[in-house]
């Protein structure tokens, strides 16, 4: 191995590595603050790529009628409840946006041509479509369950995750895609060509790593979720409900799960099935960071990535056993330095 | 069990003009165990009312079962309107809030975080006044706004009950409960969080006080209930129940001889 292959490797697993590091604090944010380990973060990933990759190839995204079909239950069940409560303006405002907003969103995207539309407008749309799915998906599945155990929560998670899986493969079939890249020049580094795709991926998500800092530290929104993160009794003491910050973290979790998948598919081909690889790499990170720490997730996301990278040079047949087997030494190393914390009930 | 002092005129908080809270025959189990039985308690405006009695004899349970964090039967009307069963977030955003016993507070965020956190339920309906709740709150703690930057959980037990009971002020609440604000605490700040309390009444919050240092909540109080075996058992204007035989002899005599009492 010379440097400038050493180099090219770094490149690449620099780029996967920031959308591990995304993934990774998708995933500590879920868990600390709903206890539910988001295995279907990967499906998120997939579903932007494909979602996106059909626009582009002129087909209506079928992911636009699950939505329809997540706000219609949400509609039932919400708008069920506020009219036998009486509140008549809520169901309104709930079949509004659970049911309204979708459908409005159908009709926009199938009346358009879509595949002419600019780049942007196409990540939009594919944002629109996907991201609402995180907090309806938590009405629908977590919210009734929200104080049922750890182990519950992960095993809904795995029957959503093989749920979302077989749509998958319904909505947008066994074949692969890939994106044509946001753009097309290259970067000349010494020895290494640096695409600027890679300059995208990289951007974005030291741009939303920031932005999400920025969030948690400055909005009293974005406090309230670390509220209750540290302390559901007090949180919700302050009127600070489960239900609104459940909701409100798989609006983020789902966001940045989709938003990576829009970035990797020029870079990646996507199957149907390739989030749950991705979403899982997100969640060693996520383990060598304890489930409770952003830095240390997001520095165990680059080292992920970067031993990816190596590993497919050296012995790529074994490349996802060797980033798998970090997970043993470091569940090994986090037994033995940290306490043993009983679950609170 | 005490003899029930019920003589109809006495027998309620006739002091309460246009009571904040009134809760009737309030009853909370834990399974098969009836933890409160027919509970009826009034807290007029401004006025504080204390709960006193022994450990285990419910007063915890009542606080929560009236904010909604434990489900009861029986009525509660808050505000001059009738709650079938309280909802947490439905009576943080009408304005009822509670200091409970063990404080809650966010350890690992700053004490002006942990304030500004009070006033969430406020600024989601919109009204973003905090800036100025949050000067308030610190005129009435200045130990607070020293300490603005430090985490809450490094801060004394002194401090971390006024940053509880700052917290909860920042929803400019009409009823404040404040469940052992005292528990824990060395004498010199006892004193200085019921010097606090009447400062608050002052300012025209109405307290709901449930406290096993009768001898301080009863000076504070204007109305007091004894709460026994989840049942009330007493119940009079606070300087009168300070006077009576039966709760100088069971709650403020020297040492613990409600054990004594109960045992009998």
């Amino acid at each position: 191995m010379d440097m400038a292959i050493a180099l090219i490797l770094s490149q690449d697993g620099i780029t996967n590595g920031a959308i591990y590091a995304l993934l990774a604090l998708a995933l500590v944010l879920v868990f600390a603050v709903t206890r539910v380990i988001f295995i279907q973060q990967g499906e998120f990933v997939a579903y932007g790529a494909l979602t996106l990759a059909m626009m582009q190839s002129g087909v209506l995204p079928a992911t636009v009628w699950l939505l329809v079909a997540m706000g219609a239950l949400v509609t039932v069940l919400d708008g069920g409840l506020a009219l036998k409560a009486g509140q008549g303006r809520r169901a309104a405002g709930v079949a509004g946006w659970n049911l309204g907003y979708p459908l409005a969103l159908a009709a926009v995207v199938g009346g358009l041509a879509v595949d002419a539309l600019p780049l942007a407008l196409q990540v939009l749309l594919t944002l629109a479509i996907v991201v609402p799915m995180g907090p309806m998906m938590y009405r629908l599945m977590y919210q009734p369950i929200a104080s049922a155990p750890v182990l519950v929560l992960l095993i809904v998670s795995v029957a959503l995750h093989i749920a979302m899986v077989g749509l998958g493969l319904l909505f947008f079939g066994a074949e692969g895609q890939r994106t044509p890249a946001f753009s097309e020049f290259s970067l000349e580094l010494g020895p290494l060509m640096v695409s600027a795709q890679t300059l995208w991926v990289v951007a974005v998500s030291v741009l939303l790593i920031v932005a999400l800092y920025q969030f948690f530290g400055r909005t009293l929104y974005g406090k309230a979720l670390r509220a209750t993160a540290i302390n559901r009794v007090g949180a919700q003491l302050m009127g600070i409900s489960p239900t609104l910050a459940g909701k409100l973290t798989f609006f983020l979790a789902a966001f940045i799960g989709a938003l990576s998948g829009v970035l990797i598919a020029p870079i990646t081909t996507i199957y149907y099935d390739t989030g749950f690889l991705i979403g899982l790499k997100g969640f060693v990170a996520a383990i060598i960071g304890g489930l409770a720490s952003y830095p240390l997730a997001a520095a165990g996301a680059l080292a992920v990535g970067l031993l990816e990278a190596f590993a497919s040079f050296w012995a790529s047949a074994y490349k996802e056993v060797i980033v798998f087997t970090l997970i043993i030494p470091v569940l090994l190393w986090r037994s033995l330095t940290s306490h043993h914390v009983e679950e609170e009930e | 069990m005490t003899q029930q002092k019920q003589d109809s005129a006495a027998a309620s908080n006739a002091g309460a003009k246009n009571p904040v809270l009134e809760v009737r025959d309030l009853c909370v189990s834990y399974g098969k165990v009836e933890a409160l039985t027919d509970a009826s308690l009034t807290v007029g405006e401004g006025q504080i009312v204390t709960v006193i009695g022994p450990n285990g004899a419910g007063k915890t349970t009542m606080l929560s079962a009236i904010m909604g964090v434990l489900g009861s039967r029986g009525q509660v009307a808050f505000d001059g309107r009738v709650e079938g069963v309280p909802e947490v977030e439905r009576m943080v955003a009408r304005g009822m809030t509670l200091v409970p016993e063990k404080r809650e507070l966010f350890g690992e965020m700053s004490v002006e975080d942990n304030l500004v956190l009070g006033a969430f339920q406020r600024y989601r309906m919109g009204k973003r006044d905090h800036a100025q709740t949050l000067e308030e709150v610190y005129a009435l703690f200045p130990r607070l706004k020293e300490r603005r930057d430090q985490a809450a959980g490094t801060m004394s037990g002194g401090e971390r009950q006024m940053l509880a009971v700052g917290r909860a002020l920042m929803a400019k609440p009409k009823l404040l409960m404040l469940d052992e604000p005292s528990l824990g605490l060395a004498p010199l700040i006892v004193r200085e969080i019921f010097r606090i309390i009447g400062e608050l009444r002052r300012r025209g919050v109405s307290i709901l006080l449930v406290e096993q240092n009768a001898r301080a909540a009863l000076q504070v109080a204007d109305y007091a209930y004894v709460l026994e075996t989840g049942q009330i058992a007493m119940q009079g204007p606070a300087h009168e129940l300070a006077d009576d035989p039966r709760v100088i002899e069971a709650y403020l005599g020297l040492g613990g001889k409600h054990q004594a009492m109960l045992s009998t």
